[in-house]
């Protein structure tokens, strides 16, 4: 493998035989730093907890060569599985969003806006407080709602085609219907299906076990290529649709299999930890402003998502220790003011 | 006219008509915007395509172009129907720039160009030495070089209709359609662009131009086709059919035609209007 590195050039390439691959060097060095810091917050969440570890015990309660059991069965029951399930649901999160936020051009296209986190929320609380039912079915529940949502608000948003405006506009509407139908839900339930429903609902990673994880990583084994493969098209698409079909591209094709394999990436995460506020939302627009680039970078939009994510919940753990708080509490927090202080940064800049 | 091509003839004969349309109707709706229309677009000509508003021209321009599909008939590329090509094939052989694409905030000139390469690349050679110089040549041809790295949404308008040429131009099609290029554009940007256009053309390219401007059309022109209604009047050489009567006949309008004292070609001097106040 060569990097060739023309001289002022703000792109890198990257050729293994004939495949070759552009990249701005600015997205490397980001992504570079994301895997860094993904990497550091990994380990960190390995070592952090009620009972602290050093990292030579971590390694090898991870490894299980420790002689630690207690050491071993937290790192390798709950430390482990929980750490790798934030990073995977915050990248599923987060390229799902710059897929929804390209094909709608508008940051507002994000599937929590749109309803469609709100519909895998439905989904499963339906199966909660109708059916009482356990953890998987509750799983299954989330993805059907999700799907179901997405339907819904592509039929109704299709007229000779797609647009983002009204996928935008659609969506919230469904959105605000499916809440009221989650509060009543809520409401209309007993105090302990009622607080549990609660519990789900505020998203939390506070009972991932290894099942689960390995669910997540498989789907996105299949789904964040596809996306990897949508962004080069999509970016395409981002010139108007005549422009693009003029390149050989299909608009409405490429417009349908990115909502199918972002609805998919959404309803997944959902269904593994429940609906996490704001990090499709904010991740893609911190990923974009990091790189300065235009457009989709599903790469950058992972890494940020997932470590936005597994810092969250390092914070949602640690903060008022021993309560844990609710994951999707802290990305609130810590993305929405990351994403207002790079706005206001932006805006002064842009001014000035 | 007959084309004949077989499959085993060259994907991209020197001579002959390359892009045709045959007894073609399209239309929006219920309503056939062109219906039964022939023309066959000669190649190595810049073509102009004039007529009074919503008289098909810009219509005809998308159904060559693919962009809206045939009730009956059809558009031959090559000698084949355009629809049995992959849409990637099509793009290598003839580019499109539409009436107003959009460019995404904060598009560098460089990266809006590159765009343009989409059809040459597939998932593993997403990056090659090729597109690298097709880039460079589409830029400088469109005189976009020194432009580079600049915002697409801060430049001129002048200047941005220059970038989205130069993305016609990356895709390396030998057949370039332009609609209404020089809309929004103060005349000594339409010149810059038209003048474009007639060095593209005689660098080779087949270029096809919808236009509003009829002396604009009639100096860049070198064949001319006049449609009204959703059928050509007539075709050819400006110099050789324009005239009075059919400007009158086409637009209404009484005028005089006079040759351009700087080309020598047919200048539009609309009359008088009787009894118009002085």
């Amino acid at each position: 493998m060569t990097a060739t590195t023309p001289a002022r050039s703000r792109w890198a390439s990257l050729r293994v035989g004939h495949a070759a691959l552009r990249l701005e060097r600015r997205c490397l060095w980001i992504g570079t730093a994301g895997i860094a810091a993904s990497l550091a917050l990994a380990v960190a969440a390995l070592l952090i907890g009620d009972y602290p570890l050093s990292p030579v015990q971590a390694m090898q309660a991870l490894l299980g060569t420790g002689d630690d059991p207690l050491a071993t069965f937290f790192v390798q029951r709950q430390r482990a599985p929980r750490m790798l399930a934030a990073w995977l649901v915050g990248a599923a999160l987060a390229v799902s969003g710059s897929l929804f936020q390209s094909v709608s051009r508008n940051p507002l296209g994000s599937p929590d806006v749109i309803g469609f986190t709100t519909g895998a929320a439905t989904g499963a609380l339906v199966q909660i407080v109708v059916f009482d039912a356990g953890p998987v079915a509750v799983a299954i529940g989330a993805l059907l709602g999700g799907a179901g949502t997405a339907a819904l608000v592509y039929l109704l948003a299709w007229r000779n085609g797609l647009t983002g405006t009204r996928l935008v506009l659609v969506g919230i509407g469904v959105a605000v219907c499916l809440q009221a139908v989650n509060n009543l839900l809520v409401l209309r339930t007993s105090l302990g299906t009622a607080q549990s429903a609660a519990s789900w609902l505020a998203g939390s990673f506070n009972a991932t076990t290894w099942d689960e994880t390995r669910l997540l990583a498989l789907a996105m084994t299949a789904l964040v290529p596809a996306a990897l493969l949508l962004a080069r098209p999509l970016g395409t698409l981002m010139l108007g649709d005549e422009l693009a079909a003029g390149l050989g591209i299909r608009p409405d094709r490429v417009r349908t299999l990115v909502v199918v394999v972002s609805v998919a990436l959404v309803s997944v995460a959902t269904a593994a930890a429940g609906p996490i506020a704001f990090v499709a939302l904010a991740a893609p627009q911190i990923a974009r402003r990091l790189t300065g680039t235009a457009s989709v970078g599903v790469g950058t939009a992972a890494l940020t998502g997932g470590a936005l994510v597994q810092a969250s919940d390092l914070v949602a753990q640690r903060l008022f220790a021993p309560t844990q708080l609710a994951v999707g509490v802290v990305t609130g927090t810590l993305g929405g003011l990351y994403l207002i202080w790079l706005l206001t940064r932006e805006w002064r800049r842009n001014t000035r | 006219m007959t084309m004949t091509s077989a499959g085993s003839s060259p994907a991209r004969p020197a001579a002959g008509p390359r892009l045709a349309a045959e007894n073609l109707g399209v239309g929006y709706g219920n309503r056939l915007v062109l219906d039964g229309l022939d023309v066959t677009i000669p190649t190595g000509e810049l073509t102009v395509i004039v007529g009074p508003n919503a008289c098909g021209k810009s219509t005809l321009l998308r159904a060559l172009a693919r962009m809206l599909p045939a009730r009956h008939g059809g558009v031959r590329l090559d000698g084949r129907p355009i629809e049995e090509y992959p849409p990637k094939e099509v793009a290598r052989r003839l580019g499109l720039l539409p009436q107003s694409p959009s460019a995404p905030d904060g598009i560098t000139v460089a990266d809006l160009v590159a765009r343009g390469r989409y059809p040459h690349q597939g998932i593993f050679s997403q990056w090659s030495r090729a597109d690298e110089i097709a880039i460079a040549d589409a830029m400088s041809r469109a005189g976009v070089a020194e432009l580079t790295d600049r915002c697409v949404t801060e430049l001129s308008g002048g200047q941005r209709q220059r970038v989205w040429i130069a993305l016609a131009l990356a895709q390396q099609a030998p057949i370039l359609l332009l609609d209404e290029p020089t809309t929004y554009l103060d005349i000594a940007h339409q010149i810059e662009v038209l003048e474009l256009a007639r060095d593209l053309q005689r660098d080779g390219f087949t270029v096809v131009m919808v236009l509003h401007e009829l002396q604009l059309a009639f100096r860049y022109a070198t064949h001319l086709i006049v449609m009204r209604q959703g059928a050509i009047v007539v075709q050819g050489d400006p110099a050789e059919i324009v005239t009075a009567e059919l400007i009158e006949e086409v637009y209404g309008l009484a005028c005089r035609i006079i040759a351009d004292p700087e080309t020598g070609r047919p200048l539009v001097i609309p009359r008088a209007a009787r009894g118009a106040r002085p």
